[in-house]
């Protein structure tokens, strides 16, 4: 059983929080296929928020195909996401990618503001031109 | 769920010369978390009194439940400011007289909440915590298994923790039983987290209400170069303006995106549009305004 938090002040939604919180989980093996999620009453007495966020959030990941609910029993696990073996085989290459080109800007005079600054807005760009090849 | 708890046409009450709440028109959809913001004086417990039946509407009209409010009704469960209690009545006191007074009463409810928030059945209200009077106060409200909960101001005076308890005592019961909920406060971060709709009520007036998602995905803030907002083009209703003399910052409802690139547009959270309508109200007068967030 996983425990979920909120952020109030991150500025993502709170249904995606959940979300994001039960997909960490799943890739990280914590959940399992199989196991329970909190039911929604745990979730609102724990975190103090709203009933209808904690559904749309497993609303979401039932539409996903990661959990599903079973009547009387609660929300299930239905796929992991952590046997993803070939993902996982790419970080460790894409990671020194990063450290060779972080190691380019520092050296090309960035401070830490600038470095973030530049990723932030280079993925946006990218993830917009690729949402609008979609569209 | 989508039958209205609360109808509400030109409702108005005025108490002599001073007009507490004009020309209120509103749906309030069952099944919701409903959040009433508003700065203080701006008439939530006007409204929220109105609707329990406590206060006779001078104008206009309003059925809650689909009935006309009445004082007493097993259907509306209602805890006013200040979380009132009898000092020196004990909290079991308290339970008999809900029991005595309900014939809808849930003892296994009150008493299963009572030990579960640890409190002495033969404590004293009077000696009891802030935070432990407004629990008692909530219980006494849903043991009375209403279909409607209305709670004024409930956390405001509470501090950090037992207003994150109470909530999260409200949020369970609100999840159990499905009761629709509103509830009052001056403070949007308050209701941020619970409520899935949202009122806000400025000078005795609603300004704006509805889903808060919907909300937050129509209302947008613009700034650009400085320009007048009236040629933003139809279907977008400037809430807000602010104007330095090269910069224009607006505060936009609008339920398409705004495209228009010479404006760089940006979310708003629900703290940022609850302030937009109040300080609109208050910049009402005429005047460039410059905001800052506090």
């Amino acid at each position: 059983m996983i425990e979920f938090h909120l952020d109030a002040r991150s500025g993502v939604a709170p249904y995606l929080q959940l979300i994001q919180q039960v997909r960490h989980a799943l890739r990280l093996g914590l959940l399992k296929e199989g196991d329970r999620l909190p039911t929604v009453k745990d979730v609102v007495a724990r975190v103090a928020i709203n009933p209808n966020t904690v559904l749309k959030a497993y609303r979401e990941l039932e539409y996903e195909g990661l959990v599903q609910p079973r009547p009387g029993l609660g929300t299930f696990v239905t796929r992991t996401l952590a046997g993803d073996d070939e993902a996982i085989a790419a970080h460790g290459p894409l990671r020194r990618e990063l450290t060779d080109w972080l190691g380019r800007a520092r050296a090309a005079g960035l401070d830490d503001e600038d470095v973030e600054a530049l990723l932030t807005s280079t993925f946006r760009e990218f993830s917009e031109e690729r949402a609008g090849r979609r569209g | 769920m989508t039958d209205a708890v609360v109808t509400t046409t030109g409702l108005t009450k005025r108490y002599g010369r001073r007009t507490a709440l004009s020309d209120c028109t509103l749906d309030i959809p069952a099944g919701h978390v409903v959040g009433l913001v508003g700065p203080n004086g701006a008439g939530k417990s006007t409204l929220l009194q109105l609707t329990c039946g406590l206060l006779t509407p001078t104008a206009g009209a309003i059925e809650v439940l689909g009935e006309t409010p009445h004082t007493g009704s097993p259907r509306i469960g209602f805890v006013a400011q200040d979380t009132p209690v009898y000092g020196h009545l004990t909290v079991a006191d308290h339970l008999r007289f809900g029991a005595h007074l309900n014939p809808g009463w849930d003892k296994a409810l009150a008493e299963e909440r009572i030990a579960e928030l640890g409190l002495d059945p033969a404590q004293r209200a009077g000696k009891l915590s802030g935070g432990q009077r407004a629990q008692l106060a909530l219980t006494l409200a849903i043991a009375k298994r209403p279909e409607l909960l209305l709670l004024d101001e409930p956390v405001a005076a509470l501090d950090p923790l037992a207003r994150r308890e109470f909530l999260q005592g409200l949020m369970a019961y609100a999840a159990e039983h499905g009761t629709s909920v509103v509830m009052s406060s001056h403070l949007v971060a308050d209701l941020e987290r619970v409520c899935d709709y949202l009122i806000v009520l400025v000078g005795s007036r609603v300004r704006v209400h509805g889903d808060v998602e919907e909300l937050l995905g129509t209302h947008h803030r613009l700034t650009g170069p400085r320009r007048d907002p009236g040629t933003l083009g139809a279907g977008r209703h400037v809430v807000q303006a602010s104007h330095t003399d090269v910069q224009s910052t607006l505060v936009v409802r609008s339920t398409a995106p705004v495209d228009d690139p010479s404006w760089a547009s940006d979310r708003l959270d629900l703290e940022d549009l609850v302030l937009a309508y109040m300080t609109a109200e208050a910049g009402a007068d005429g005047r460039d305004r410059v905001l800052e967030k506090r």
